[in-house]
């Protein structure tokens, strides 16, 4: 059996996380996980809201030092808190807020600190240990989990910190949550992995992340995303000082990369990866449209579908985006080159956050007096640059609901973001004899919508 | 409510609408009606484009740990009041 340790600080004055503009050295954050693993609830599966980045930190390694499991779904709606539950029934949630809103069993994260240990021992982690179940929104209304196991997501964290070039020096703030793939990689594990500095905060306003790299020594690392990054450069005055940037959830334009670089003369990488996998390749955004994978990690063509197997990677995955491998795919070289074009129609992604259609479609159905509906994905438009957010369109049959009613239905089972603008009633569908709905039938019912109407937004 | 307030209210209205091109005219928005979440719908993702709007035009950055945050982003009204209390321009 192969073990990997908790963290790879080297030292137990160490720092290992910024909060506000003090630092937190590892023999206090041992001795809070001791202390938070102690006094964890009996259930075997967590789920992990904390909004300070540093109480996450503790409490998944909490969890994973007590062996328990931690939950992350793609979103945190009441509906996929019941599905949670029902997936792992003895789930309980830990908060660092007040009033989380949440209906499962709370523990709310201690306020006490613990003394910190004199001779902290670094607890060492089984390699096959399931650590986390992360879900994606699949196909058919249900989440799919995606177990994690401890040795997976280390050998991934630490090929990408190589691979971008991060080390124990650098300290990091992130825009992103770290309830995700990408946030608890970047954000979290890698940090921990590489020995390295985390920031407590969850910046939100330009201004916040402006705040949060301020906290921190140099060298500083930015993890966002395109929507975050071309926010923060809108606001060009008083932009502090940044030595590396990452960029992942969606493809960056290359102007604003360089618009980045230039801003910050720094360098700007951008990760790719899903839930499914992890974090799988990176680009230098100014250099070149062209991925590498990581390390050892290998694509393969197989009919329409790409597979990504190798690295850190348990089993081969199949891939959900439209992959063109360059070159030959030879399984004799380090690296697979690859460009990016778009993802598979039944696949959407807006800022960042994706799901597919199908599910919504699932979700929008499921709603009492919804006799039809179907979600569109936003008009393409290659003029438009990545970073700029376009919204999902449905159209639906509900002669009984009012638009009020059906959006507060939905609010309660999809994620804001996919929330539809516009929501358009609709007499019926125009579904084909096989009740399919035929593209071009289906916008040309749409353009009739939209002309006349200008109440489509319930208020 | 005086007149500069109502002025400066429609003027915010107009912005919030435009930059989240809403299909809904600034006078739709109610101005006592939550703009999160029920009410007018927005995320968080709308709130940073208002952000950025406010900033450019009225000469000041929104933070969130500001503590009253939430509200200001409860209606077109609070908002409205945040930005005549903290208006450079």
């Amino acid at each position: 059996m192969s073990s990997l340790p908790l963290i790879a600080h080297r030292h137990p004055d160490a720092v290992m996380a910024w909060r506000g503009g003090t630092p937190v050295r590892v023999r206090q954050f041992l001795g809070e996980v001791d202390h938070v693993a102690g006094q964890l609830p009996p259930g075997r599966h967590v789920l992990n809201l904390c909004g300070d980045r540093y109480h996450f930190a503790v409490a998944l390694a909490a969890s994973i030092v007590s062996g328990r499991i931690s939950l992350l779904p793609s979103s945190q709606t009441p509906e996929s808190l019941r599905q949670m539950q029902r997936f792992a029934p003895d789930v309980f949630c830990v908060t660092d807020r007040a009033d989380s809103g949440v209906e499962l069993p709370l523990f709310h994260f201690p306020e006490s600190q613990p003394e910190s240990p004199a001779e902290p021992v670094i607890p060492q982690i089984d390699s096959d240990q399931v650590i986390a179940q992360l879900f994606t929104s699949g196909s058919t209304g249900m989440p799919v989990p995606h177990p994690k196991r401890w040795g997976s997501l280390v050998r991934g964290v630490q090929a990408g910190a190589e691979r971008l070039r991060v080390t124990r020096e650098h300290a990091l703030v992130g825009t992103v949550p770290p309830q995700h793939m990408y946030g608890l990689e970047f954000t979290v594990l890698m940090p921990l992995q590489i020995g390295a500095a985390l920031h407590a905060g969850h910046p939100f306003y330009p201004a916040d992340i402006c705040v949060a790299l301020k906290d921190l020594p140099r060298p500083r690392m930015l993890v966002t995303t395109p929507y975050h990054l071309r926010m923060l450069l809108a606001e060009q005055s008083a932009l502090p000082a940044v030595d590396l940037l990452l960029s992942a959830t969606a493809p960056l334009s290359q102007n604003l990369a360089v618009a980045a670089e230039t801003c910050f003369a720094a360098p700007l990488f951008e990760i790719y990866g899903c839930t499914e996998t992890g974090q799988l390749a990176s680009r230098r955004t100014t250099a070149g449209a062209i991925w590498q994978t990581l390390p050892e990690v290998h694509l393969r063509r197989e009919g329409e579908a790409v597979w990504a197997e190798g690295g850190h990677i348990e089993a081969a995955t199949r891939l959900h985006d439209d992959i063109e491998l360059m070159g030959a795919a030879d399984l004799t070289t380090d690296f697979a080159y690859f460009l990016l074009h778009g993802r598979h129609a039944d696949l959407v992604n807006i800022a960042g956050k994706r799901t597919s259609l199908a599910y919504l479609n699932h979700q929008l159905n499921a709603i009492p007096g919804v006799r039809d509906g179907v979600f569109l994905p936003p008009p393409e438009d290659a003029a438009d640059a990545p970073e700029n957010v376009r919204r999902l369109t449905a159209l639906v049959v509900a002669p009984e609901l009012t638009p009020a009613a059906l959006m507060q239905a939905l609010r309660e089972r999809i994620d804001p973001l996919f929330l539809p603008r516009p929501l358009l009633f609709v007499a019926a569908l125009p579904r084909n004899a096989t009740g399919k709905l035929p593209r071009q039938a289906t916008q040309n019912l749409l353009a009739s919508q939209r002309a006349p109407n200008t109440d489509a937004i319930p208020s | 409510m005086p007149d500069t307030n109502q002025e400066l209210q429609n003027e915010v209205a107009e912005l919030v609408a435009s930059a989240l091109n809403l299909d809904i005219s600034p006078d739709e928005i109610e101005p006592d009606a939550p703009l999160y979440g029920e009410g007018l719908g927005l995320d968080s993702i709308d709130i940073l484009e208002v952000a950025l709007v406010v900033s450019k035009r009225f000469g000041f950055q929104l933070r969130s740990d500001d503590a009253d945050n939430t509200r200001i982003f409860s209606s077109l009204a609070s908002l409205t009041q945040h930005i005549a209390a903290n208006r450079t321009k």
